[in-house]
């Protein structure tokens, strides 16, 4: 056992180390736009930038129609395929799989040339239309952790008794789903909405290959043209994806919820 | 959710008892599934197989095999599997030290948070991080030089290289392996370890009989998720080199956007080469699983 | 008495504070069946897993034939165990498990496979050599454990509440099956268990354990009808427990509601006017009068529970419920609750409870 914790240490002093480091060289990194002491001119100066703003106020309304997209067509499925279809769910399971195994590019690359201006479907056509074909596509790329989260949320609780007990009540499906469902997976669908903001807020391939205004492009763009600055961006991703997974941390604590709820 | 209640609408009288129509409760999820999904990777394999005119050829596969492209798709397997193999070790030995290490039990939480950080923190923010540490004017990079004299780059090291990317992925692959591991090794039941010691196995014996095996399945499908998501990575790759490091995700990437050749079928066809690539990665992992899992129900 | 084949002496353990076992001691014959019973918490599992070598004991020594094992570690000891939730290798065969620490003791796959049939044979499952342990029911695989165990012919046998995780059918054929493999391979063996009545069917003596103590030794029809304390008393069996006052110690009369009773030189020695708890089983008490029974008190039915072949009848004494059994018999309809009844026993039946 003590040879056990020598090099359990040993492991977990090697990890801090590889982990610790790049944040710590990115912050340091970070403080140095100014020449000879620490600063925070870098942060004023991406914060200050009108195309950051821009940009990440883009993806941020990306990141929110891809959750809302992403839960109303998510929660009803995993439910019904619960309720109805449960010779269903190995299909379920494996399709939402499949973003995992097929690279995002190659994903594009395919709505790319299937929805081109000439085409049955000209969704490239527009900005409106490409808009939300990348918001589909933030909605495919967000499908396997969605999907977990959720199911994991429904096996929770016992689907078949509540609808019964809604629908005894004389509970239309919509008032179900609505009402029962949704409340009772509520802290699930946090936890799959916050992993899929941290995923889109970033994210480069899509938003660059559709040409569209997103705040992963405007990344590398500056890290392209300027030294400081993508430090400093780095640090500010850094701390939005913490957030996110401290926030996902938080609102499971709420997880179990007893079934009984006023509504 | 309108659709939901169509499908209960639409639910069978009740004079015909036999047909069931809740399958149309699944249409809007197949529907995107197809459109957005299938449809697209669909496209992409066929048009690896037809010629501008539409027709069928095999021009467009034998066209990878020139050198240049073929050495993209080595060094970009190279990478996946150096990721991978040591995301997984590394990964392994960081839960195997959380769950069975004995160390306090307070490192446990932090640990799997941070994993669980590290784990999305992918694509270009992660490679600024990198070349802010590792880079000819990173961090790590002054400190070994101007303490210890050590010249990393005089000794060959290239954060644009295959060795720089190998450990710039390991960021998000050792979390990743940390966090699919970890509740496997918790699942590790004691009395398998003590009945093993007691029928005179060694700690050595128990880990190549028992414990690998029950594990090796999780071993190997993260394996092969890890290879898919390093082969796949374009932000942090594109990043970090630029154009410079010619993996095929970035080929790719460069031909979709125009950079280089016009051929728009070579596109297909290298897209038709990655999902084969990681097709075969997650094929090789069912058969093994398959033939190493015929104890599981 | 044979010199001790286990002998545990001055045994003690504790996690921090805690003492789970004190002063612990035990000799253990060759080929004798020793059971470890007591509540949950009482130290049983943890003195067995000190035998086995999981835990360390603070303080005190483990001798196996004669060889000090207190420093070995469990793979060095030649010990064979049993656990409570089979804890079969799931990536194993039945037959792998079994020759499984043949195999890591390096010996030749000939003779492996000529000991696993033997083994296989020995629980009856001769057909079962290729099943995963997932496609055996519960008692199988807690055999397939036993055999595993027993493979590599160990010194000792050490079985932890193997039987608790079945349904109680399978609980009684098991565990006659493991007694009679016991005897037949003549194996020294300790036996943990909570269950009294697996206890007393099984061992050919009892340590009954409670905090971290052994509170007594002996076979089990010592334990059963000469308790040495009051907890072995209440643990072991129903008892009906009666408390009286002494009236005349020389005597040994004792004054119970709804009577007295002649304890003979019991409680010689003690005061007149002080308290006494006597206590008495169930089957020593009858309903009426009987020949030869010198206690007789009355009382009030208040429950009849019919159990098929046993009657289970609860009467009130003073302020005492005694329960006592009769036997079912077809020709006579069972007592009704409400009447009153005179109850009988032999004071020599009594137990006086000292602590």
């Amino acid at each position: 056992m003590k040879q056990n914790r020598f090099w359990s240490f040993l492991f977990l002093a090697i990890g801090v180390l590889y982990f610790l480091l790049p944040l710590i060289g990115t912050f340091e990194f970070s403080l140095k736009m100014r020449r000879g002491v620490y600063s925070l001119d870098a942060y004023e100066a991406v914060i200050f930038d009108p195309r950051f703003q821009a940009t990440f106020g883009y993806s941020v309304m990306m990141a929110l129609a891809t959750i809302v997209v992403g839960v109303l067509l998510v929660v009803p499925t995993a439910y019904w395929v619960r309720l109805k279809l449960p010779s269903w769910r190995p299909v379920l399971e494996f399709v939402t799989l499949l973003p995992l195994v097929i690279p995002p590019i190659v994903i594009v690359f395919g709505y790319i040339r299937l929805y081109n201006t000439s085409s049955w479907l000209p969704l490239t056509g527009t900005a409106m239309g490409t808009n939300i074909l990348l918001m589909f596509g933030y909605v495919v790329l967000s499908l396997p952790y969605m999907y977990r989260a959720i199911d994991t949320g429904l096996r929770a609780i016992d689907v078949g008794t509540l609808t019964e007990a809604a629908q005894s009540l004389g509970a239309g499906w919509i008032t179900i789903m609505w009402r029962v469902i949704l409340p009772n997976v509520f802290v699930a669908v946090l936890s799959g909405a916050f992993l899929t903001f941290a995923i889109v807020i970033g994210e480069f391939v899509l938003a660059a290959l559709l040409n569209r205004p997103a705040f992963g492009p405007y990344l590398q763009l500056i890290g392209a043209n300027r030294a400081y600055e993508p430090a400093a961006l780095a640090v500010i991703a850094f701390a939005i994806t913490w957030g996110c997974m401290a926030l996902i941390q938080v609102v499971s604590r709420f997880a179990p919820r007893p079934p009984a709820q006023p509504h | 959710m309108n659709d939901v209640t169509a499908a209960a609408a639409a639910a069978p009288p009740a004079y015909r008892p036999k047909l069931s129509f809740a399958w149309v409760g699944v249409v809007p999820f197949v529907a995107f599934a197809f459109l957005f999904l299938i449809l697209p990777t669909l496209q992409i394999v066929t048009g690896a197989f037809r010629n501008p005119a539409g027709e069928f050829t095999l021009a467009n596969v034998a066209n990878l095999f020139q050198p240049s492209i073929l050495s993209a798709y080595w060094i970009s397997i190279r990478i996946s599997v150096a990721s991978a193999f040591l995301g997984c070790v590394v990964g392994f030995l960081l839960a195997w030290a959380i769950v069975l290490g004995g160390l306090p039990s307070w490192v446990r939480s932090p640990l799997l948070t941070f994993s669980g950080v590290a784990s999305n923190f992918a694509g270009v923010p992660l490679a600024f991080a990198f070349l802010s540490t590792f880079g000819r004017l990173g961090l790590v990079t002054l400190i070994l030089r101007d303490w210890f004299g050590i010249n990393i780059y005089a000794y060959g090291f290239n954060i644009l290289s295959f060795g720089g990317l190998t450990l710039t992925y390991l960021f998000f692959q050792i979390p990743l392996m940390v966090l699919i591991v970890t509740p496997a090794l918790d699942g590790m039941r004691r009395e398998w370890r003590e009945a093993a010691s007691i029928l005179g196995a060694t700690g050595f014996q128990y880990w190549r009989m028992v414990a690998l095996p029950i594990l090796w399945p999780t071993l190997l499908g993260t394996f092969a998720l890890l290879f898919a998501n390093a082969f796949g990575a374009v932000a942090t790759a594109y990043a970090l080199t630029g154009s410079s490091l010619s993996i095929v995700p970035i080929l790719l990437f460069a031909q979709i956007r125009g950079d280089v050749l016009q051929d728009p079928h070579l596109g297909y066809a290298l897209a038709f080469g990655m999902i084969v690539v990681t097709g075969i990665a997650n094929f090789v992992y069912i058969w093994l699983r398959t033939r190493s899992e015929r104890w599981i129900k | 008495m044979s010199d001790p084949f286990l002998s545990i002496r001055q045994v003690r353990k504790a996690f921090g504070p805690t003492v789970v076992v004190q002063e612990f001691n035990l000799d253990v014959k060759q080929g004798e069946f020793v059971s470890f019973l007591g509540p949950s918490g009482c130290g049983k599992t943890t003195m067995l897993r000190i035998v086995a070598g999981f835990e360390e004991p603070s303080a005190g020594t483990v001798n196996i034939g004669g060889k000090d094992v207190t420093a070995l570690k469990p793979n060095q000891r030649n010990i064979g165990m049993v656990f409570q939730a089979y804890a079969l290798f799931p990536n194993m065969t039945v037959a792998g498990n079994i020759g499984f620490g043949l195999k890591v003791a390096g010996k030749p796959a000939t003779e492996i496979r000529s000991r696993v049939g033997e083994m296989l044979d020995l629980i009856k499952l001769q057909d079962f050599g290729n099943r995963y342990p997932y496609q055996l029911s519960g008692g199988q695989q807690q055999r397939v454990a036993l055999a595993r165990a027993m493979a590599p012919r160990p010194q000792v046998l050490l079985l932890d509440e193997p039987l608790s995780a079945l349904d109680a059918k399978v609980r009684v054929s098991l565990r006659e099956e493991i007694r009679a493999i016991q005897k037949e391979l003549g194996i020294t063996t300790v036996f943990v268990t909570h269950d009294q009545e697996e206890a007393l069917s099984m061992s050919d003596r009892i340590v009954v354990m409670y905090n971290g103590c052994a509170e007594q030794v002996g076979t089990p029809f010592e334990i059963y009808n000469r308790p040495a304390t009051r907890f072995v008393a209440g643990f072991v069996g129903t008892l009906n427990v009666i408390e009286g006052t002494i009236t005349d110690p020389t005597a040994g009369t004792v004054s119970i509601a709804g009577g007295a009773v002649s304890v003979g030189n019991r409680v010689a020695g003690r005061k007149a006017g002080e308290a006494v708890s006597l206590a008495l089983r169930p089957e020593a008490i009858a309903l009426g009068r009987r020949e030869g029974r010198d206690g007789l008190v009355k009382g009030t039915i208040r429950e009849v529970s019919f159990l098929g072949s046993v009657i289970r009848v609860r009467v009130a004494v003073g302020e005492a419920l005694l329960s006592l059994d009769t036997f079912n018999n077809p020709a006579s309809p069972p007592p009704v609750a409400g009447e009153t009844a005179e109850i009988s026993f032999s004071s020599s039946d009594m137990l006086i409870l000292d602590r």
